[in-house]
């Protein structure tokens, strides 16, 4: 019917706008904690066409009730009973939209590219999928409803049907089967493993940036990967593996060694993730600061011999603080240059988040 | 058509019958009973099962069902004004429900049937729409969906400039032949021989070239009145394709069907819910649904501090006028008399009342209606107040119960559909082909966004430069929409002819 033509279209235009306010949605926290099978929320600031009216706030109105002068009445806006063919209030427009579609208007607004996983062709599974009736089968797999249909339909035609009496007896032509055929469903598992600086220079801002970024990061990866897995991983002068949770609360003070993260990173994978069998992605978030050009020489050397042959991507993302000097950024910008493997984003502020996204994610791998 | 269970079939019968009995007259109303879900999308098409394709109507469906599933609100009735009228009961709904909404349909059919402000409606309005949709269809096939639906999204933005009295006005019919009539310029001469006196010829000239001057610039003047429907006006002097003057004409065209409705809310929802509360409290209830029907007429009835109930307003109302033409507290004597205790027992027993409220359905729109029928009693009784918006303390407030202040109130709001009054003054602004608008400013701006958004959308019909005459922040501005620009420039108060021309840097 023509409804459902329209209720599309409103929601492709619905999409076109948040699109369009893609940044808004990203820098908010409020979509932090949805799971990719829960509906968001997005008020949509007037989707109304306009036409010339009066400002809402400049009309008042005739209410009812125990009033004196100069008590508050409410908002006018809310609640009031709705009634057939009325003309929309002038509220704002809720819509709701899934983490996937909010993904997928992620990967389109970004033009990113669809992830090749990789090693997909040794480790594909094969999966039954039920795709029709079919005339015979094992008799597990009958359908009753169609079969008992076809009886009716068998005993109508032949004149054997009484209403009177209305009892359908299938015989063995009427039977049918749920058929089904092998699909090749690809076994695509990955893992995240996010390190972060927790060193005092690394403010509640800052880590609510990190916090955001490995939010859109994880829900536009969730979409590739049916598997996907996600480890975290604290540094100041030594690393630790700690949930979720702790990840985002830690502040430490102290001094910062990022191979100490990366030590523990590689041996993580080492021990759980083949990396034969696992698209893995390592991103690193910090504001740059490393204890020592020794330190960083031995993260490049890690880098080198062991994350960017092994990984898909490995994402560096440095996040500006008033304390931090960026070096590290540097020093990677230098030794790895236009390296595809290695990714390297600055992060000024909440405003650049899709933007440093779009350089992790960007490549597609 | 109709497929209603034959226990409700004969709840119908019983009821038509009864309101038959009751006086009222409808056209053949018939009910169908559909889900919740055929509901909303009626109900999102405005009533109607078929309407053209566009966005709008999968929002309103959207919100509907949505709201529906989550509890936030339920249609109980919709009926659409045709002949014969359609009216729907939702599968499901306990009897006492659907009895009431039928007694309320009928309210609403005698409504339509019997208000002069309906008279001139397409009651084959079914028809017409689906027409419309074809028609819409058929260019979307040949123009492109979205062309089509964007231009739409542009008359739509326009739909409420029409001239909502201009259906009942009979149009003087105008000959262009025949030359104006003289004006009498001269003053009057009781004697012949005094004439060069008192009209000497010099002054006989000078009031000549005058007279001929104004009629000349009369006739200069596009449009030579004001025009409120600006459609029309469009639709008959924009540069637009043939398509878009059809879909500009069927946008037009639905807007005029749905005015009266607009204009007569509080009426016909007050008539509907005198008769339903009437019918069922009489004749249709029996004892065990009392209680369910005074729980979902109170729900129906219900008035918040912050909202005006035009079901409330408007039953209440009708009751008043019933009572006061049964008793006769109506009329000078009436009205002269300031005898607090004298007024309050009153009673004539003319019982007039019957007559009266049929007599007010079939003659008032709303604006008539609150005009003529809302006195200070009954806005003290139903403790009426108007609440305003308190720019310090950001909140809406109770501003005062003074009656007349809750009077202008209302009739501010009923006055076309309580949207601002704009016509086309001049379609050769500066004599450029520009356009200029006129906003009737009555005491309350317009929201700034929405302004600059429609008047850039008014240019998208007009291809020229654009202008609105209004007043903002008690200013009275023109504001100017060139294709590439927004402008705002201030008017001096008097001049009517203001020259942004003169403001900007260049002309072209």
């Amino acid at each position: 019917m023509g409804i459902r033509e329209d209720q599309s279209r409103f929601k492709d235009i619905v999409k076109g706008k948040v699109k369009e306010d893609l940044r808004k949605y990203v820098s908010q926290g409020e979509m932090i904690g949805k799971r990719e099978d829960e509906y968001v929320k997005i008020p949509l600031p007037r989707i109304d066409i306009p036409n010339f009216r009066y400002g809402p706030k400049q009309s008042g109105g005739v209410g009812q009730g125990e009033g004196q002068p100069g008590q508050d009445v409410g908002d006018p806006g809310e609640g009031g009973q709705g009634q057939a063919g009325e003309a929309p209030g002038e509220h704002m427009v809720e819509v709701e939209l899934s983490m996937e579609e909010l993904a997928d208007i992620l990967g389109e607004k970004l033009q990113l590219p669809r992830i090749e996983p990789k090693g997909h062709k040794n480790i594909d599974s094969l999966k039954t999928k039920f795709t029709g009736i079919a005339p015979v089968g094992p008799e597990g797999l009958r359908h009753f409803k169609s079969s008992y249909k076809s009886a009716l339909k068998r005993m109508v035609g032949s004149g054997t049907y009484n209403p009177e009496e209305p009892l359908v007896l299938p015989i063995r032509r009427d039977m049918k089967y749920k058929s089904f055929k092998k699909v090749n469903q690809p076994q695509t598992q990955a893992v995240i493993i996010y390190m972060m600086d927790v060193s005092g220079s690394m403010g509640e801002e800052q880590k609510e940036i990190v916090r955001l970024e490995s939010f859109w990061i994880n829900t536009w990866l969730k979409k590739h990967y049916k598997g996907l897995e996600t480890r975290f991983i604290i540094h100041d002068a030594a690393a630790k593996e700690v949930d979720e949770d702790t990840f985002y609360r830690t502040s430490e003070s102290g001094g910062t060694l990022i191979s100490s993260a990366y030590k523990l990173c590689q041996e993580i994978i080492q021990a759980d993730y083949p990396t034969n069998e696992w698209n893995i992605y390592p991103f690193h978030f910090s504001d740059g600061d490393n204890w020592s050009g020794e330190d960083t020489r031995l993260c490049v050397k890690m880098l080198q011999e062991f994350f960017l042959p092994n990984c898909n991507v490995f994402g560096y993302g440095q996040v500006e603080s008033k304390y931090g000097s960026g070096q590290f950024l540097k020093d990677l910008q230098k030794e790895f240059g236009e390296d595809e493997r290695i990714t390297l984003s600055q992060i000024e502020s909440r405003d650049k988040i899709l933007d440093s996204i779009k350089d992790f994610l960007g490549k597609g791998r | 058509m109709a497929n209603l269970t034959p226990e409700l079939e004969a709840e119908r019968k019983r009821i038509c019958q009864i309101a038959k009995d009751a006086g009222l007259d409808c056209f053949e109303t018939v009910f169908e009973l559909i889900t919740y879900d055929q509901i909303s999308q009626f109900a999102a098409y405005g009533g109607f099962p078929v309407r053209y394709p566009h966005w709008k109507f999968g929002m309103e469906y959207e919100h509907l069902s949505k709201s529906y599933e989550y509890g936030l609100s339920k249609i109980y009735e919709m009926v659409i004004n045709t002949d014969p009228c359609y009216a729907y009961l939702m599968e499901g709904n306990a009897m006492m429900d659907q009895k009431l909404v039928m007694a309320h349909v009928y309210g609403h059919c005698d409504f339509f049937k019997n208000n002069v402000w309906f008279g001139k409606t397409n009651r084959k309005m079914m028809d017409q729409m689906a027409n419309h949709a074809t028609r819409i269809r058929r260019y979307m096939d040949r123009y492109g969906q979205d062309t089509v639906e964007n231009f739409i999204d542009v008359c739509l933005s326009l739909e409420n400039l029409i001239d909502r009295y201009s259906p009942y006005v009979e149009k003087s019919v105008v000959n262009s032949e025949t030359p104006p009539r003289e004006k009498n310029y001269l003053l009057k001469v009781e004697r012949d021989y005094m004439r060069d006196y008192i009209n000497p010829p010099s002054f006989v000239q000078e009031q000549k070239r005058k007279a001929e001057e104004d009629a000349a610039a009369q006739a200069q003047r596009f449009p030579r009145e004001p025009e409120k429907d600006v459609l029309k006006f469009f639709i008959h002097h924009a540069p637009l394709a043939d398509w878009q003057v059809d879909v500009l004409t069927i946008i037009r065209d639905e807007a005029y069907y749905f005015s009266p409705q607009g204009m007569t809310k509080t009426m016909n929802e007050g008539w509907a819910s005198y008769w339903h509360s009437k019918l069922m409290t009489t004749k249709i209830l029996n004892d065990s649904e009392i209680i369910d029907f005074a729980d979902h007429h109170a729900g129906t009835m219900a008035m918040a501090p912050n909202g005006y109930n035009p079901y409330k307003v408007g039953i209440e109302l009708f009751r008043d006028i019933e009572e006061r033409w049964n008793k006769g507290q109506f009329g000078r004597e009436f009205e002269e008399c300031d005898d607090v205790k004298e007024r309050k027992h009153w009673d004539k027993k003319l019982n007039l009342g019957r007559e009266k409220i049929f007599e007010v359905r079939k003659v008032c729109n709303d604006v008539t209606f609150i005009d003529q029928f809302l006195t200070e009693d009954f806005c003290v009784r139903n403790k009426l107040f108007v609440y305003k918006f308190n720019k310090k303390t950001q909140k809406f407030e109770v501003d005062t119960s003074n009656f007349k202040a809750i009077k202008s109130q209302l009739l501010f709001h009923m006055t076309n559909f309580g949207q601002p009054i704009i016509r086309i003054e001049d379609a050769n602004f500066e004599n450029r082909g520009e356009l200029l608008l006129n906003h009737l400013h009555e005491g309350i701006d317009m929201q700034p966004d929405f302004m600059s958004e429609t008047l850039k959308n008014v240019y998208k019909l007009w291809s020229r430069p654009v202008n609105i005459a209004t007043i903002m922040d008690e200013t009275p501005q023109l504001f100017r929409f060139d294709g590439k620009e927004y402008t705002q420039h201030k008017l001096s108060e008097e001049g009517p002819t203001p020259n942004p021309a003169t403001e900007e840097s260049s002309g072209s």
